[in-house]
Order: structure tokens, then C-alpha cells, then sequence
């Protein structure tokens, strides 16, 4: 008997004192983290959103943790203790089979994507393997009014009627848009390598020697990482949800002026080509570098058809510093 | 030591055998329907990978609301159920006694079943507690689980102190140990008054590493203990490297739990410690199997079809898998590995190479002894080939998968680019899985026919292991 009490008593006395020490006391001393500047609760719609998020469990495959790591700075800054604050369950995650989703609300604020890609991933990005949530769905003949029906391209249409979200859509996006890392007062993110030393007196006004070159093989990237799941990667858009790249009269005008703008600041509700776009495209001057944005242009004024006159990071620059003004 | 030496029991009358013998049966019987009910969500998971729009239009077929129905399913009734049935054989059979209550024992299989049937049923109604890993059941649940641990605890605990035997056979120290510090993990896990934002990332830290380290390992460790002198005839080769083990594991485990949150925003000392202790982990999982394989060394012909095949399969998927995840310990290697499907092959490596292989060889090994019926040794030897290749071709398909999937993050491609880079992979890992998954079919056949599926156990070939008997 007293091997007995000794093994399993005295095992279990060693055991719970390390139960206390590596998981109670962690817990309750974490626990009184305060929250970062400028991190909110949510408000109930995104509440009920975070919800649906986790009885679907998105978590087994997006994560909500910025790691500090060179290949995380993509999602956003790394993860703060004062971010998770008001995250119980806390939804870090364990696998990427998606993207991280802990800044997707600055990442990607359209509405009208986030409803299509939920609808149906496939409609945005043909390679994604996301699981379609089409049961958040319904599909009516009718949009009720102050309703606006999922934007589709034909090939996912339902064949009558229209798709409006369900309350749970309607919250899950909120809650998704609600993902905002907000800055943390005094951090520069080492991020992306900004090239800021062109010449500040730009030499675009002059006569160019040559024809500039770029980098095609990172724009080509850079395209693909920021822009392809709107505006595609054949850059023809989706109709009535993401404007074309192809053809695009501010891809193709030779002063670079408003690509240069709506690359820089973003851009929602315009109207291309006759069709109204009413997403929200983001601003990309804190994510990327000139250069960086000028492979991205060049990109696109010669791809798909495209022949526009080039620019160049120093143009970019010029622009950017506009803005500050 | 002597209670090795004979399977035959002292003072036991043919009821106690009988009470001991149904036990035992209906627990293995109740587990491989769970292993087959689990795998089977996991060959559709594996599909969901291949094609997305495979069963995916309604919320109850989700990916998301399937995938912790495999993962608990497979933990707390497949693994948990066959376990215990095994300790409670070994612990009466160790201590030449009866098993102290077969009424507990019911308690405990219902108990067991009501739990994984309720969560099965709430997970797929999309009720989920959202604490990631393990910790998906919502604490009713997971409450009854509880109480099936207690019943457990008390049934391991005083049958053993009723033996008929003077010392306490190492097998028990583990089993019992494992079930009591369960009952602590659970407690832990299900008090919600001091979890929020990052604390419950600390403690689902502790708790996902704890619930395997400290629940299934030891339980496994411990039937090893039996099931390997009994196969092969000899005694464990140093007990008292196997009290060192135990003791190095209890203490050394508990303390690594942080190491799934690496890069997190958990304080750095506390990842730090993980990675340091889980180096220390070396020492028992070394210690342990080599005591295993100098147990096994010369005998080569106690392996030639016999269920001391899925044991030797066990102990090194022990090996293996443990050693292995004290390298993605690493901070250096984390970066390539943590997040991608890599450390999902190395779970299957280790709860599936390590845990299910231990469970089927103690089943094919030792429910023989008390049934008298032997499975059919073809199939028992399709089920390990395919298990085993099976096995091999998942982990190898999500090992080179996810390293190549943390190299594509880090050149920095575009994300689509790692998913698409993966789908051979994934791809091979379904081929993997659909041959683990027809093996537990033979499984379950097997333990009918081990169990209720004759009436009379005819003239069957004598096996080494009956030999040994």
C-alpha cells in the first residue's frame, strides 16, 4: 500500500506543482496583460462574426499570430501581448494552410471581395482550395432593399435570382474587416526595404537617355503578392466587382499621375470604363517601397496586351511626396 | 519482476476471468469502432485537400467543424478507450488479480462513449469552444470526460492495491500516472476564471502538449512495459531504467508545452525553457526505447508474424516522432517548419506510429491470451503492411510538403504559391491516409473475430507468441 500511495501520490503531488508553475501561474499572471494603444474590443456585430468564425473553425487553417520574422511581415507587424486582450478563445492557430488573417481588415477591406471570396474563394483567386461557405448564403430572386446582392462573376452565378449574405456572413465579414492591427506609437517596421534615397530633385523632368528597364520578374511577383486577387492575374478584373488592369485608360495614359494616386492613397466607388466598382481598394504607400510600386506599374503597363510609356521609382517618389503636401 | 513471470492468475475464479475477458473486449471493440469512425472523417478531410468542393455545401460537411471531430475522436475515444482496456488486462493480469470492479469499468466505457458521441454531435452543430488544440469540446463535455478519467483512476488504483503480487509492476506506475495526471490536465483545462487572451495562449500551450505527453504517452509507454517481456519472453532489460524514464518524462514533459507558440507574443524566458526541456526530453525518450529494443535485440524470429511487429513499429515511431519534435523545438528550424503541414505529419508519426501502433500490438498480442482466439495471421499482417507503408507515405508526403511549404514563405513567394506547391503532396498523403484508413476495417474485423466473432477458437497454428504464452 505505501508503494502504491508513494508512486501514484507522490507522482501526482510533482505533477501538480508543475501544472501550477509552467500552466496556472502563467495563466493567470498573462492574463492581466493590458491592451496595446489603440486596441477595442469588438463591437457586438463583429462579436457575433468572431463566433461564426470559430464554430466553422477557420482557425485550423489561418492563423492570428505575426510572427517577427522576415517572412511574416507580408501579414502586418509582429503580434503584440496587448493585442490579445480581448481574444478569448484566443485564435493564434496552428496551421497555414491559409493566410494570416491578423490585419485582413487592412489587408483587404473590400466588402465586395470578402462576400465573393467567402461565397465562393474560387471566384477571386481560381487556386485557392478554401472550403466555399456558401451555406452563410441564400439565394433569392430578388434582393430585398438595402440589400446588395454578392457581386459574381457568371461562371459562379446561380443560374436565377441573385446570393445575399445571411446574418452570419454579414457578421463574420464585419468581424474579418474588424482585424486591424492598429500601429504601435514609436515602432518602424523594418518591414519592407525602403529605398527612400532617390534623389529628391527628380530628374523626370529632363530628357530620359534611355528607355528605363525594370525589374519584370519582381513586379510580376509584387503583382501577384498585392493585386491579383481583384484584379486577377489575366489583370481583366471581375466585372461589376474589380475594375480591369487590361486596357485600363489611367494603366495606359503616359503621365502616370493617377495610377501612380490610387496605387498610393487607394481608392473606392469609381467609376471605369462605365461600370461602377463600389469596393474599397487599400492604400499600399506604407507596404510598399518606390521601387517596389514602379515594377508593380511597369508590370502592368506591359502586360496583357498593355504598351505603356514606363516609370520610374524616382517618378514614384515625386508622386509620394506630393501627397505629404 | 516475478509478477511477469506467468500470465496464469492466483485465487481467481472463472467469473473474475470472465468479467476480465469482457471488459477487455468490449473496450477494444468500442475503440476500433472509433478508429474507423475517425479515420473516416480523416480520408474525407484528406479529400477536402485534393478538392475543396468535396462535401462542402452544407455547415455540418465543413472542413473546419470535420477536422476537430477527427482530431478528439481519434484522441479521447480511439486512443483513450483501447488504452485503458489494455491497462485495465495488464494491470489485473500484473498483479495476479481481478480487476477490482467491472461495474466501474462500464461507468467508465459509457462515460467515455457519451463524452466522444456528444462532442462529436456539438462539433458538427458548430459548437465549439475555440480553444485550439484538443481543448475543442465545450466543458460539459469535457467534464463527463473527466468523471470517466476518475472512474479509471479509482478502478487502475485499487486493483492494483488488491495484487496478489509483492511489488507494483512498472507497467502500472505508467498507466496510473497517466490517468491521475490527466484528471489534473483536465481540471486545468476546463476552469475558465483565469484564461483570457494571451494566459489561455499559456495555458493552451501546457494543455496541447500535456494531454499527449502525459496521457497517451505514458499509457503506451506502460502496456510496452508488458506487452514486449510477454512477446518476447524475457524481462524488461533494466527495470530500473525504466523508473528513470518515468521520472525524467513526469518532470521534464510538463515544462514544454510552450514550444507550440514560439515567435508568439508568450513571454520569451517561458518559450525559452520550452526549447531547453524539450531537449531534455531526449533523456527518457532515449532511455525508454532502448530499454524497449535491448528487450527485443536477438530475436529476430519473435518478430516473423507476430504482433510483435506493431510494437517494434511502435517503439521506434516512439523514437522517431519524439526526437524529431525535439527538433522542431529549435528556433532555427521552427521557422522553416512551425505553421506548415510538416508538424502534422510529425502527430501522425507519433500518435499514430507511436500510440496506434503500441494499442494494436498490445491488442493482437495480449486479448489473444485471455480470448483464446487468435486473429487470422494473414490479415492481421495485410492490416500492419498497410498501416505501416500507409504511415510512411503520409509523413514522408507532409514532411518534404511542409518544408517545402515554409521554404516558399520564406523566398518570400506569393502565398498561393506554397498552397499549389503542396498539392502533390497532399495528394500522396490522402493515398497514404486511404491505406491506413482500409487497414483499421481490417482492424475491426480482426477484433471481432478475436472477440465475439467464433464460438470456439478452432486448432489454429501455433505462433511464436503462444509459444511464449
Amino acid at each position: 500500500m505505501k508503494a502504491l500511495i508513494l508512486i501514484a501520490g507522490g507522482s501526482t503531488l510533482v505533477y501538480a506543482i508543475l501544472a501550477v508553475l509552467m500552466g496556472v501561474l502563467p495563466g493567470i499572471e498573462l492574463s492581466k496583460t493590458p491592451p496595446g494603444p489603440g486596441v477595442e474590443s469588438l463591437t457586438p456585430l463583429a462579436a457575433k462574426g468572431r463566433a461564426v468564425y470559430v464554430a466553422n473553425g477557420c482557425s485550423y487553417c489561418h492563423t492570428q499570430q505575426v510572427r517577427p520574422l522576415p517572412e511574416d511581415r507580408v501579414f502586418g507587424r509582429p503580434t503584440a501581448a496587448g493585442d490579445l486582450v480581448y481574444q478569448t478563445p484566443e485564435l493564434l492557430g496552428s496551421e497555414r494552410n491559409g493566410p494570416d488573417l491578423s490585419n485582413i481588415g487592412n489587408r483587404q477591406p473590400s466588402k465586395v471581395w470578402q462576400y465573393m471570396h467567402l461565397y465562393d474563394p474560387r471566384s477571386v483567386q481560381p487556386l485557392s482550395i478554401m472550403p466555399d461557405f456558401s451555406f452563410l448564403f441564400r439565394v433569392v430572386a430578388e434582393a430585398p432593399p438595402g440589400v446588395t446582392p454578392v457581386a459574381l462573376p457568371p461562371a459562379y452565378a446561380p443560374k436565377h435570382g441573385v446570393v445575399i449574405p445571411t446574418q452570419k456572413a454579414v457578421a463574420l465579414v464585419a468581424y474579418l474587416l474588424s482585424l486591424k492591427q492598429p500601429p504601435i506609437p514609436g515602432y518602424v517596421p523594418p518591414a519592407v526595404p525602403m529605398p527612400s534615397a532617390v534623389p529628391s530633385t527628380p530628374a523626370a523632368g529632363g530628357a530620359p537617355a534611355a528607355a528605363p528597364a525594370f525589374d519584370a520578374t519582381e513586379g510580376a511577383q509584387l503583382f501577384s503578392q498585392n493585386c491579383a486577387v481583384c484584379h486577377q492575374a489575366n489583370g481583366e478584373g471581375i466585372t461589376g466587382a474589380f475594375p480591369p488592369l487590361k486596357g485600363n485608360a489611367a494603366v495606359l495614359n503616359d503621365d502616370p499621375t493617377q495610377q501612380l494616386h490610387v496605387i498610393l492613397e487607394g481608392l473606392s466607388n469609381t467609376n471605369v470604363g462605365g461600370t461602377v466598382y463600389p469596393g474599397a481598394m487599400p492604400p499600399f504607400k506604407t507596404v510598399l517601397s518606390d521601387s517596389q510600386i514602379a515594377n508593380i506599374v511597369d508590370h502592368e503597363r506591359t502586360s496583357w496586351g498593355n504598351n505603356a510609356k514606363l516609370v520610374t521609382p524616382a517618378e514614384v517618389a515625386t508622386e509620394r511626396a506630393k501627397l505629404k503636401h | 519482476m516475478q509478477a511477469m513471470v506467468t500470465s496464469s492468475s492466483s485465487g481467481l475464479t472463472a467469473a473474475d476471468e470472465g468479467a476480465l475477458r469482457t471488459v477487455f473486449n468490449v473496450y477494444t471493440l468500442c475503440a476500433a469502432l472509433w478508429l474507423v469512425f475517425a479515420t473516416f472523417i480523416g480520408i474525407v478531410l484528406a479529400f477536402k485537400f485534393v478538392y475543396p468542393e468535396f462535401w462542402a455545401h452544407a455547415g455540418w460537411l465543413t472542413f473546419g467543424r470535420l477536422r476537430p471531430i477527427h482530431t478528439n475522436d481519434t484522441f479521447y475515444a480511439w486512443a483513450s478507450i483501447g488504452l485503458v482496456g489494455l491497462a485495465y488486462y495488464i494491470a489485473a493480469r500484473s498483479s495476479r488479480a481481478r480487476l477490482y470492479s467491472a461495474k466501474l469499468a462500464w461507468v467508465g466505457l459509457a462515460l467515455f462513449n457519451i463524452a466522444a458521441i456528444a462532442g462529436t454531435v456539438t462539433l458538427d452543430l458548430g459548437i465549439n469552444d475555440g480553444t485550439l488544440e484538443y481543448r475543442e469540446w465545450v466543458w460539459p463535455i469535457r467534464l463527463v470526460f473527466l468523471a470517466a478519467l476518475v472512474v479509471t483512476a479509482w478502478n487502475l488504483i485499487a486493483t492494483v492495491a488488491h495484487r496478489n503480487t509483492k511489488d507494483i509492476y512498472l507497467s502500472n506506475w505508467y498507466t496510473i500516472g497517466g490517468v491521475l495526471w490527466t484528471c489534473i490536465i483536465a481540471i486545468v483545462a476546463i476552469i475558465p476564471w483565469y484564461q483570457y487572451g494571451l494566459g489561455q495562449v499559456a495555458v493552451s500551450g501546457f494543455f496541447m502538449h500535456n494531454a499527449v505527453g502525459l496521457w497517451f504517452t505514458p499509457m503506451a509507454l506502460g502496456i510496452l512495459y508488458y506487452a514486449i517481456p510477454k512477446l518476447f519472453s524475457r524481462p524488461i532489460y533494466s527495470y530500473a531504467l525504466g523508473v528513470f524514464a518515468f521520472w525524467t518524462n513526469l518532470i521534464f514533459y510538463p515544462i514544454i508545452g510552450s514550444h507550440h507558440f514560439l515567435f508568439s507574443p508568450l513571454p520569451w524566458w517561458l518559450q525559452t525553457i520550452a526549447i531547453v526541456f524539450s531537449v531534455a526530453m531526449l533523456v527518457p525518450v532515449w532511455a525508454g526505447s532502448a530499454n524497449y529494443l535491448l528487450t527485443m535485440r536477438g530475436r529476430p524470429q519473435r518478430l516473423y508474424r507476430s504482433p510483435a511487429m506493431f510494437v517494434l513499429v511502435g517503439v521506434l515511431g516512439y523514437l522517431i516522432g519524439s526526437s524529431q519534435g525535439t527538433a522542431e523545438a529549435f528556433r532555427s528550424l521552427q521557422e522553416v517548419w512551425h505553421l506548415t503541414n510538416f508538424t502534422v505529419g510529425h502527430s501522425h508519426l507519433t500518435m499514430y506510429g507511436f500510440i496506434t501502433f503500441v494499442i494494436w500490438g498490445g491488442v493482437y498480442g495480449l486479448l489473444p491470451r485471455i480470448t483464446g482466439k487468435q486473429a487470422n495471421n494473414l490479415l492481421m499482417g495485410i492490416h500492419f503492411w498497410w498501416a505501416t507503408i500507409g504511415m510512411i507515405i503520409y509523413v514522408l508526403a507532409l514532411s518534404i510538403g511542409g518544408t517545402i511549404q515554409g521554404l516558399d514563405w520564406i523566398h518570400g513567394l506569393p502565398f498561393i504559391d506554397s498552397v499549389v506547391n503542396m498539392a502533390p503532396y497532399w495528394l500522396w498523403r490522402a493515398i497514404g491516409g486511404g491505406m491506413m484508413f482500409l487497414s483499421h476495417l481490417l482492424f475491426l474485423w480482426n477484433v471481432w473475430f478475436m472477440t465475439y466473432g467464433r464460438k470456439q477458437p478452432k486448432a489454429l497454428a501455433v505462433t511464436a507468441t503462444e509459444a511464449a504464452a
